[in-house]
């Protein structure tokens, strides 16, 4: 699957996507944490894997061991007796401090439906930490989530994927090392936006000519790039020994002007930005991957596809993920085909990469019911699929949408301590998590008052109030 | 693995066909009162409703059998507020008749009734009906004159005028619909009062607000149904309740975000409150005490609840609400009791009891009928069990297949 990508990134040079590598770098840190032990659990590893009446143990961040085995003397054990343990949830698709509670006008940045194509602008920009969504996601298990820019434009902008914990700043939240992501759309919403307003796309063939006009620019625009990193690299061998070689090279040869919207396109062409796609329709699916064949890129994660079972096996044969509702269906056109045994069927082939998102400041906070109603559709429809299965939907095949399943979504040795205890399985509607930690800190606890974090807004609401 | 209910002998669907004898064998019968469960009892209905409830009873060997084998059976739910059979796709909106904006008129419009333009064969009648639904109120949606409209309860049996219980008149006190009707809060009970008044008017020059229709719509409402207004912050409730007592209305909350903090005076005017137990965010500044435990908390001082998920396409969501309204502290079986008889009860339905003599509206359950990973096995309306097949499933069943020489489109469920 990363053939495309491979290929795009040999005849392309380092410099564009350097330009932004290092701008509004993470300050991420871990909570203070301590080695801990839960022991006798239900545990499901997030890849495929139940462990009963087993035991976990994480320490400096990181999951020492799953199973059984060595703790250190001074760890916390957790007799987690009759509950179970899973890998902390991740949603890839959310709008949480874009869009954040209260829903006032002041706050609506969560899409800039200001022209077709804005690549330039990105989610982080308008993150408000302050958004009591988060922690009430938190309350859900909800560790890691994407937040991305909204669906009004072919490119809307790029994503970014942040840690759950509570933090004064988005900075503080963003996952370590996480690569971007660049949010698009099809169909209905941004010929409606546009061509609501005369201008292009107005039709589903304007969506895609705006896609390919834009990926030509970026063609052009790494080329461009790489003919002036040749030039300086040729000029810089040709005049060795020279003094002050450096500077004349570079006052001769004017670097190309840095464009914001295209680096980000460029981006994806060269295989570091992960695709990440409204598209609602089968055939419109269909269509993307073949614009990416073209432009040799990939396509990370169709989202909502609301029609994806109608093409699961393409989905899997192009590596690409399903991140899809459980019963959403019928409030557009392009969604009046849905059904709740989508993400089931996406999940079928080999290779499937089913995921169950949100996209909902509701649906985050029980993003394990949301699977769980899917899992029983799939069942009832006779495929086979135990809770250590439907779990990755929330857990390792969103980790790997997202491009981060080397370091969260699975519980296994050396990966971060993303982990949630939960009063009873998962997979109903009274299951609740007791405890969530985040890099092996405790940063929510239903019994300890003292660990459930509120945000600045809701600080001195309804003082008269005793509940 | 399929789990398909048995039915012993399998059915007729077509609303030609009188309801024949039905027994459901073996149920756990959950009443709707509230607290009663009736364990490993037989139901038997005739002529479409609920002829005896016993362990055993003999019936002759050519009569339809439902054996629920242990599981749970209701009375069909109630899908909560809803526009079913009102709109087919939200976004198409010649598909939609939930509502009117921009009339020519400068009036408001009680008289505006959207049962006129309810149509059981929308394919979301049958979507949510297989989920175990039985009924819903046809709500009039927000407008941009402070009264929505006029709906009422309908039963989901296919009729094109199943029609039931009072007419129900929609007022929206939300801060965004006083932004939309006068600018504020104080313009719009002005209005509002005005338009109650004038009701009463039987002389048109005596009337700014209301047409003749406008004016008898509302003050026949005022006699004999009910006024569901759309409100959320405690301060406003408090308003609403000093009305409804003014006015002498049946009153009933629908949002109620901060009802728990006003529980006691809600309780004290008998006005009951219809809530989504997952509003738990401070979505506006109507509601910063949104709490998961509002259903609880107004159950605990004896205030009536129901749920609505604010939903049409998947208003069966309302399942997953009232478990989460259970999760956090409200008995299951008033739950249970919130999703069958009480909402019936409100707006002036048929009981719903699942006694004898009652409508046999009712579901046989896989598992809890609350839980999120059960699902309704076999619903019946009316003695007639449903074919359970909708527009999703049948898709569902067209690409099931993983291999099909021809195109799809030749695989017709």
């Amino acid at each position: 699957m990363f053939r495309k990508a491979l290929m795009a990134s040999l005849a392309f040079c380092t410099q564009i996507g350097l330009a932004s590598d290092n701008a509004f770098p993470s300050t991420y840190q871990p909570l203070a944490s301590e080695p801990t032990v839960i022991r006798n659990a239900t545990i499901l590893t997030g890849d495929g894997k139940r462990l009963d009446n087993a035991d976990l143990y994480f320490d400096e961040g990181r999951i020492v061991w799953v199973g059984s085995g060595e703790a250190a003397d001074n760890s916390r054990v957790i007799d987690a007796e009759g509950r179970w343990v899973t890998p902390g949830i991740i949603d890839v698709h959310s709008h949480l401090g874009v869009y954040p509670s209260p829903d006032v006008d002041a706050h609506s940045d969560g899409n800039e439906a200001t022209a077709p194509v804005t690549a330039e602008v990105w989610a982080e920009h308008s993150v408000w930490p302050q958004d009591p969504g988060f922690s009430r996601a938190l309350a859900g298990g909800i560790t890691s989530l994407q937040i991305l820019p909204g669906s009004a434009n072919l490119f809307g902008g790029r994503s970014v994927t942040l840690k759950n914990v509570p933090a004064g700043t988005y900075q503080a939240m963003k996952f370590p090392s996480a690569p971007y992501g660049l949010k698009m759309a099809c169909g209905e919403n941004p010929k409606r936006v546009y061509g609501g307003r005369k201008t292009a796309p107005s039709t589903r063939m304007g969506n895609v000519a705006g896609y390919r006009s834009s990926w030509i620019k970026a063609q052009r625009y790494i080329d461009d790039w790489s003919e002036y990193e040749r030039k300086v690299t040729e000029q810089q061998a040709t005049n060795t020994g020279a003094e002050g070689n450096a500077a004349l090279v570079a006052a001769l040869n004017k670097p190309p002007k840095r464009d914001l919207e295209l680096e980000t396109l460029a981006g994806v062409l060269k295989g570091d930005i992960i695709v990440h796609m409204h598209c609602y329709r089968a055939d419109e699916m269909v269509t993307i991957m073949d614009m990416a064949d073209e432009f040799g890129y990939q396509v990370g994660t169709f989202h909502h596809g609301v029609e994806a079972y109608k093409i699961a096996d393409q989905l899997a044969q192009n590596g690409v993920c399903g991140a899809l509702w459980a019963d959403w269906w019928g409030f557009k056109m392009e969604a009046y085909d849905g059904i709740q045994e989508n993400i089931a069927l996406v999940d079928r082939p080999e290779g499937g990469c089913a995921i169950v998102h949100s996209d909902s400041d509701e649906g985050i906070q029980r993003l394990n019911q949301e699977a769980a109603k899917a899992m029983a559709r799939g069942r009832a429809a006779g495929l086979t699929i135990p809770e250590e299965r439907a779990i990755g939907w929330i857990t390792s095949n969103a980790a790997k949408s997202l491009g981060v399943a080397d370091q969260t979504g699975t519980l296994a040795p050396n990966m971060m301590a993303d982990v949630v205890i939960w009063n009873q399985n998962p997979f109903s509607v009274y299951a609740k998590a007791d405890q969530v930690f985040v890099d092996g800190a405790r940063v929510y606890d239903r019994f300890d008052v003292r660990l459930q974090p509120i945000s600045d807004f809701e600080l001195g609401q309804l003082i008269e109030v005793t509940p | 693995m399929r789990q398909v209910i048995l039915i012993l002998v399998v059915g007729f669907l077509g609303s030609t066909s009188l309801a024949q004898d039905l027994l459901i064998s073996q149920a756990t019968l959950h009443v709707g009162d509230g607290e009663t469960v009736i364990e490993n009892t037989d139901i038997l209905i005739a002529d479409g409703r609920i002829a005896e409830i016993a362990p055993r009873i003999p019936t002759n060997k050519m009569i339809q059998v439902v054996n629920a084998n242990g599981r749970h059976v209701t009375p069909a739910f109630f899908s909560g507020i809803t526009a079913s059979g009102l709109t087919d796709v939200e976004a198409v909106s010649e598909s939609v008749d939930s509502g009117y904006r921009e009339l020519f008129t400068g009036l408001m419009h009680p008289e505006i009734d959207v049962r006129q333009a309810y149509n059981p064969l929308s394919s979301v009648v049958p979507v949510t009906r297989i989920e175990g639904f039985g009924y819903a109120l046809l709500a009039a949606s927000r407008s941009d004159r402070g009264i929505g409209g006029q709906g009422g309860l309908v039963r989901f049996d296919g009729g094109f005028s199943s029609f039931e219980g009072s007419d129900v008149i929609f007022i929206d006190l939300s801060g965004k619909a006083a932004k939309a009707f006068g600018g504020s809060r104080s313009a719009q009970w002005a209005l509002i009062e005005q338009a109650f008044d004038e009701s009463l008017e039987s002389d048109a020059e005596d009337r700014e607000l209301l047409s003749a229709a406008g004016a008898k719509a509302l003050k026949e409402t005022r006699r004999a149904g009910t006024f569901v207004f759309h409100v959320n912050r405690a301060a406003d409730i408090i308003r609403l309740i000093d009305f409804a007592k003014a006015q002498r209305i049946n009153a009933v909350v629908h949002g109620g975000r901060e009802a728990w903090i006003v529980a006691d005076q809600l309780k004290a005017a008998d006005i009951p409150v219809v809530l989504n137990a997952l509003d738990n965010l401070p979505a506006d500044f109507d509601s910063l005490g949104s709490r998961l435990d509002n259903a609880a908390l107004l159950d605990q001082v004896g205030v009536t609840v129901v749920f609505s998920s604010g939903e049409t396409h998947n208003a069966r969501k309302i399942r997953q609400v009232a478990g989460n309204a259970v999760a956090n502290g409200l008995p299951h079986e008033v739950a249970i009791k919130a999703m069958t008889t009480t909402p019936a009860k409100i707006f002036g339905g048929e009981s719903r009891l699942a006694t004898v003599g009652a409508k046999a509206d009712l579901v046989v359950w896989s598992g809890d009928p609350l839980d999120v990973t059960s699902l309704a096995e076999a619903v019946v309306i009316g003695g007639i069990p449903d074919s359970m097949t909708s527009r999703q499933t049948q898709l569902r069943d067209r690409y099931l297949p993983e291999q099909n020489d021809l195109p799809r489109s030749y695989i017709k469920p």
